[in-house]
């Protein structure tokens, strides 16, 4: 582009901007660097690195029960779900059949986590395009579902629930009657969500035709979870490959067509419901049985390769593990969501304003310790 | 010049009696200071606490309430706070004008204070180019903006600078416009006149289509000059950090929060007197006490504030390029043919007056 104007000596330059690693709309440490016209995107670079904690090495030296509490602080917001994917691995190394009642809580416990992750999302999309009360009306009811885990579990966010073979405890007596409670109050509730910020005019503009992400681009960049499916990439690892107890319940994949902004917004406000409505299924008929089957104290994976997806909140999280025999793997590989879906912000969002990249990256849905590890 | 001084001349009146008549002057100068640093001071701290209390109630929380009795004395201890923290500054800033900014910032908003009656007798400064008076002093303010962001030599902060002069001074047509259109049917600009006409009914109502229109124009840019949500882009918390006051602390940081609370105030104050009635009572219901005005007009006011809290806590930001086509494409004509609309009005006497 010619940047001097004509028949003046006036000249305007790109210039150079460091947004992170301590800024608020990039969830953590994450640096972009940016290159700027004016208002206008040139370029924007993704530094990473900044909360590297080495997991993938930390796994080849710890057994396999040990390696399920690290995954928790990948992506937090979906702890379980990131356990429930090591278990599910180890499980299919040993070949074990797991009691029904831990598949069908294990899917209970997940959607929860999926709900929770996205009100979180739904608070934090409203604070980046400027709605600073959204942020609460997503606590109020992300804090009855941490309440839940608490009482289950022991712990808010990271939960450490599952371990192979099955899970760490039965469930709370109560747990039935408060997810119904849960489920009696969220559906109240999430019409709010349309009401206070989807319907809004501002955040309709803000939103529609910004960060556009053809399907094309959506599978060459290995998008998953909401991302791809917001560009009408169909890559439900629930719908295609089910997990646990999900071939057993009726649920839709929303796909949107549109690809940009605010149907990735849709995307999640509508997975939300679904997830509802998966839960509401399997919440009356949790079989009675164990919640475990013993395993050995020292969990041997025989010789060879195994690999496991499952759909976090955020896409699709793959655990690769190497094992020769051993009681610690030879080698694990995470293949993270988020790591993926960072990699398209520089191709959606160049052209746009410093408010477009705020809105699509938060549409994203990064979670820096997960694109680190 | 018909200029009338009401308190200013009762507290001169007073002096008087004690003193020689440039002490007396002086005194009275002084005193009148002194009244309006504390109106300011605790309108400003107060607005800050109303918002807080605001902002508690629109996302389901309670607010302060721990420092004094539901949360009053707070803001005090912030300002102590903030009085007593290191003023840092960045390296290779431009010092004179980084020090200086905070203080075109406040003085604007302090200016514009003085001309607002509060009752018929309480009026500082009756001004007969009021409304212009008060236009001009508010733009001053965006350069204490643009002053902070250059000299902090800071991008951010440069970026929200410029984000604030491009918008103030788009803003500051509809604002100017849409209180002409209302001058119309007043024919005088000395606010304490303005009121005096109003006792045939308030502007509001005498101006009908044209002042409703000129009503929400005024608070739709209104709240842009203030440059508050939903058109905070000059301190996009989510885009730019803090905007221009990125490198601001202590007091100097005080100054521009200060005066964001008092330009709400102004903002909403003037809307009051222009639409509203200022001081006049609804119907005249208490004519018979004059000092009940201050009521009135603060009731009014602060009715008004709360409706600009209420935009910030439910809108999102706009776009800085979509903020200047609401202004351009759509508040600007609009704005023009309503003038000549009223106008129309009031030369074929169609006003409702009672």
């Amino acid at each position: 582009m010619d940047t001097t104007i004509k028949n003046s000596n006036l000249k305007s330059e790109e210039y150079f901007i460091n947004m992170g690693p301590q800024h608020p709309a990039t969830h953590g440490v994450l640096r972009l660097l940016l290159t700027i016209d004016g208002e206008i995107i040139k370029k924007v670079e993704p530094d990473l690195g900044y909360i590297h904690r080495s997991i993938e090495k930390m796994c080849e030296r710890d057994s396999y029960q040990q390696i399920v509490h690290l995954t928790d602080r990948m992506d937090y917001l979906s702890s379980h779900i990131n356990n429930e994917a090591v278990c599910l691995t180890v499980e299919k190394a040993l070949e074990l059949e797991v009691p029904e009642r831990v598949k069908v809580i294990r899917t209970i416990i997940g959607e929860l986590t999926r709900i929770a992750s996205h009100t979180l999302w739904w608070g934090v999309m409203g604070m980046d395009v400027g709605a600073l009360t959204t942020y609460f009306y997503g606590f109020r009811d992300r804090e009855m579902i941490n309440d839940i885990f608490e009482e289950t579990c022991g712990a808010r966010l990271t939960m450490n629930y599952n371990i192979p073979g099955g899970l760490m405890f039965d469930i709370h007596p109560n747990f039935v009657k408060r997810v119904k409670d849960f489920i009696a109050h969220f559906k109240t509730k999430l019409p709010e969500y349309d009401t206070l910020l989807s319907g809004n005019v501002i955040f309709q503009k803000r939103t529609k035709g910004v960060g556009i992400l053809t399907k094309e681009d959506a599978i060459s960049f290995g998008a998953s979870g909401p991302v791809g499916r917001g560009s009408g990439y169909s890559c439900d690892v629930r719908k295609h490959h089910p997990y646990s107890a999900l071939d057993k319940v009726k649920f839709k994949e929303i796909l949107k067509t549109e690809g940009d902004t605010f149907a990735r917004y849709q995307v999640r406000v509508e997975e939300m419901w679904e997830s509802l409505s998966i839960i509401e299924q399997l919440i009356d008929n949790i079989p009675e049985g164990d919640y475990k089957v013993a395993t050995n104290a020292v969990i041997k994976l025989p010789k060879g390769e195994f690999y496991q997806k499952v759909e976090t909140a955020r896409g699709e999280l793959g655990v690769y593990v190497v094992s020769t025999g051993t009681k610690n793997p030879y080698r694990v590989k995470f293949r993270s969501p988020g790591f993926s879906n960072i990699s398209l912000l520089n191709h959606i969002t160049v052209g746009g304003k410093i408010g477009d990249l705020v809105a699509t990256m938060a549409t994203l849905d990064i979670v820096v310790p997960d694109i680190d590890r | 010049m018909n200029i009338t001084l009401s308190i200013t001349t009762t507290i001169y009146k007073f002096l008087s009696e004690y003193m020689s008549e440039g002490a007396a002057n002086i005194g009275t100068m002084v005193t009148i200071a002194f009244i309006y640093l504390a109106i300011f001071a605790v309108a400003g701290l107060y607005l800050v606490l109303l918002e807080r209390k605001v902002a508690a109630w629109f996302q389901l929380r309670i607010g302060p309430n721990r420092v004094g009795w539901w949360g009053l004395l707070q803001t005090m201890a912030d300002a102590l706070k903030l009085v007593s923290k290191e003023l840092t500054g960045t390296v290779k800033a431009d010092k004179f004008l980084y020090n200086l900014a905070p203080y075109f910032v406040i003085v604007s908003s302090l200016m514009a204070l003085a001309v607002f009656p509060f009752t018929k007798e309480f009026q500082a400064f009756d001004i007969n180019i009021g409304i212009f008076f008060l236009i001009a002093i508010s733009s001053i303010g965006v350069i204490g903006i643009l002053l902070g962001g250059w000299a902090s030599n800071n991008k951010f902060a440069l970026i929200g600078a410029m984000r604030s002069g491009v918008q103030t001074i788009s803003y500051e047509l509809s604002v100017g416009l849409s209180l002409l259109t209302m001058v119309l049917i007043t024919g005088t600009l000395q606010l304490s006149e303005i009121i005096e006409v109003q006792k045939n009914g308030w502007l509001i109502v005498q101006g009908h289509i044209p002042a409703v229109i000129a009503f929400m124009i005024y608070m739709i840019a209104g709240t842009a000059e203030t440059n508050r949500a939903p058109f905070d882009m000059v301190e996009a918390e989510s885009e730019l950090g803090a905007g221009f006051h990125t490198e601001y602390s202590g007091m100097k940081f005080a100054y521009f929060f200060l005066a964001e609370f008092i330009n709400m105030f102004i903002i909403a104050a003037i809307a009051t007197t222009i639409f509203f009635g200022g001081w006049l009572s609804p119907f005249g219901i208490t004519d018979a006490i004059p000092w009940l005005g201050a009521f009135w007009f603060l009731g009014k006011t602060l009715l008004l504030v709360f409706l600009m809290m209420w935009f910030r806590w439910t809108f999102p930001r706009l776009r800085v390029d979509q903020l200047l086509t609401l202004e351009w494409k759509y508040l600007l004509p609009l704005n023009l043919l309503n003038i000549i609309l009223m106008a129309l009005i009031v030369w074929l006497n169609l006003t409702i007056q009672f």
